[in-house]
């Protein structure tokens, strides 16, 4: 297996940004704006958004957490269902614009679960999504709003979003299988 | 930023049954307790259910009664979407004679992905569990275990005390015939507590396989004595008709030395949590003040039974390995 750096810190707090930027643009400002975080990764991208939103803005955006372990469409066909975590909405939702983050849009999967159960605490005004990389690959008709970075992939490889939080550092990582007639 | 639901991956399920708590690992326990602290959100929300366990079907097959654990697997099956039928001895086959392995066989033929048992006797759900596919949960045994309760009893310590290693823990009553203070007994001692079990002579079992050597378990008469400084005091029902059978002298007698009342709690640790697995025969093993009082968990432990029992069913309803 190769490993190969997408990208650095510096790429992804560019992205993280403009990212910023275009959701208050799209917004027309911060009103009835909710940064929702899909666990694990989302929700530390979620957080700095918000971070980011007060540095240009002046104003907290609430930051919420979403698991999706219930809203998976595989549990009864796999043998161990993911572990899940409680989610944590900081305002009632009905009416809200609901930026939903997540680190990597593939199959759009994880989305259709995150919509699910983004419905499950109310009726938002708007939903989005936000997204650190888009792989490309859909199995759903799902398309991201905002996207730090369109990386082509094989659908053999992995693509591995690391964050300060969890992990102890920031980079992208591609894995491929190496093949034997390359 | 500590924030622990970063965390890395808690680790995953991998038991076909759950028939006792003696083997399960802190590991497997804390896992139980974390899926059931979302649970306990997903309850929270205006919307307390979901569509997670759509196509699985929970068969509750109690040949004893129960109000509590039968309806509260029930309401955490409904509440996760899956299809539960109820079944009891009485109105079903089991009383034309039906065995056991022939009823658990039907069941796994009918479409049952999960049986949820109760029975009189101790090791029928080990026995059913041999004997099909189905995954099979002890909802309680005879004298032998009750997982799912100890599970919930252990929740609802940790949402008020955190961290039980090194916490006390008084449980009071018949020892010798609890399947309740067996199971706990396992999980608490995983978890580090101090756990001693308190009651009269005859309702104490003599051995305690493994337990008292670990150094974390010992047994007493004196109840007054060992409730010094506990944290946690759980008072288990008195069957009244032990009283028959000469295990103890009268109620009256075990209202003397084992009751727990206002006295008796002041001598526990300010704060100290009053607990009971139900169901409770007031003014005998516990006083009605201290039942209700504010020191009373009671009622959560109810209320959590539905947290827990959907964070096992959730777990357990993956592919049999």
């Amino acid at each position: 297996m190769s490993r190969k750096q997408l990208l650095g810190p510096d790429d992804i707090g560019r992205s993280i940004r403009r990212i910023a930027h275009e959701i208050v643009e799209n917004n027309r400002g911060t009103d009835g704006l909710l940064l929702v975080g899909l666990l694990t990764r989302g929700v530390p991208l979620a957080e700095r958004l918000g971070t980011a939103i007060k540095e240009f803005e002046g104003v907290d955006v609430p930051v919420g957490r979403l698991d999706i372990g219930l809203y998976r469409d595989d549990i009864a066909r796999r043998i161990n269902p993911t572990p899940i975590r409680p989610s944590a909405m900081p305002r009632d939702i009905d009416g809200a614009t609901v930026v939903l983050v997540d680190d990597v849009l593939f199959t759009g999967r994880s989305a259709r679960a995150a919509m699910e159960a983004l419905l499950d605490f109310g009726r938002p005004r708007r939903v989005r999504l936000a997204v650190l990389i888009d792989r490309g690959h859909r199995e759903l008709p799902i398309s991201p709003d905002f996207v730090g970075k369109n990386i082509p992939t094989g659908r053999g490889e992995t693509v591995r979003v690391r964050l300060q939080e969890p992990d102890g550092e920031d980079g992208v990582y591609i894995d491929s299988e190496e093949t034997v007639d390359g | 930023m500590a924030d622990d639901t970063l965390s890395p991956d808690p680790g995953s399920w991998r038991r076909k049954d759950l028939l006792d708590t003696d083997t399960l690992s802190r590991e497997e326990i804390a896992l139980v307790l974390k899926t059931a602290e979302a649970m306990a959100e997903v309850r929270s929300r205006p919307m307390p259910k979901v569509a997670t366990l759509r196509g699985v079907t929970v068969v509750t097959l109690f040949y004893e009664q129960s109000t509590r654990t039968r309806a509260s697997f029930e309401v955490a099956g409904k509440a996760m979407g899956a299809d539960v039928v109820n079944l009891t001895a009485s109105g079903s086959s089991v009383e034309k004679g039906e065995s056991l392995v022939d009823t658990v066989r039907t069941l796994e033929a009918i479409g049952a992905d999960i049986i949820v048992m109760r029975h009189s006797k101790s090791g029928a759900p080990a026995l059913a569990a041999r004997t099909t596919k189905a995954r099979v949960v002890n909802g309680g045994d005879g004298q032998h275990a009750h997982p799912t309760q100890a599970l919930l009893d252990v929740f609802t310590m940790q949402q008020h005390l955190g961290d039980l290693a090194g916490k006390r823990v008084v449980i009071v009553g018949d020892i010798l015939h609890s399947r309740v203070a067996r199971s706990n007994l396992w999980v608490l001692m995983a978890l580090g507590a101090d756990v001693t079990l308190a009651g009269p002579a005859t309702l104490l079992p003599q051995t305690l396989a493994g337990a008292s050597e670990a150094g974390r378990c010992r047994t007493t008469t004196d109840f007054d004595s060992a409730i010094e400084g506990a944290d946690v005091v759980m008072a288990l029902r008195i069957q009244k008709e032990r009283q028959a059978t000469g295990l103890i002298p009268s109620l009256r007698d075990y209202i003397r030395g084992y009751q727990l009342n206002e006295t008796r709690l002041a001598r526990a640790k300010p704060g100290a949590l009053v607990m009971h697995p139900g169901p409770k025969n007031e003014g005998i093993e516990v006083a009605p003040s201290v039942a209700a009082g504010a020191a009373s968990v009671i009622d959560e432990q109810v209320a959590n039974g539905v947290a827990v029992r959907m964070a096992v069913l959730y777990l357990m309803a993956g592919r049999a390995a």
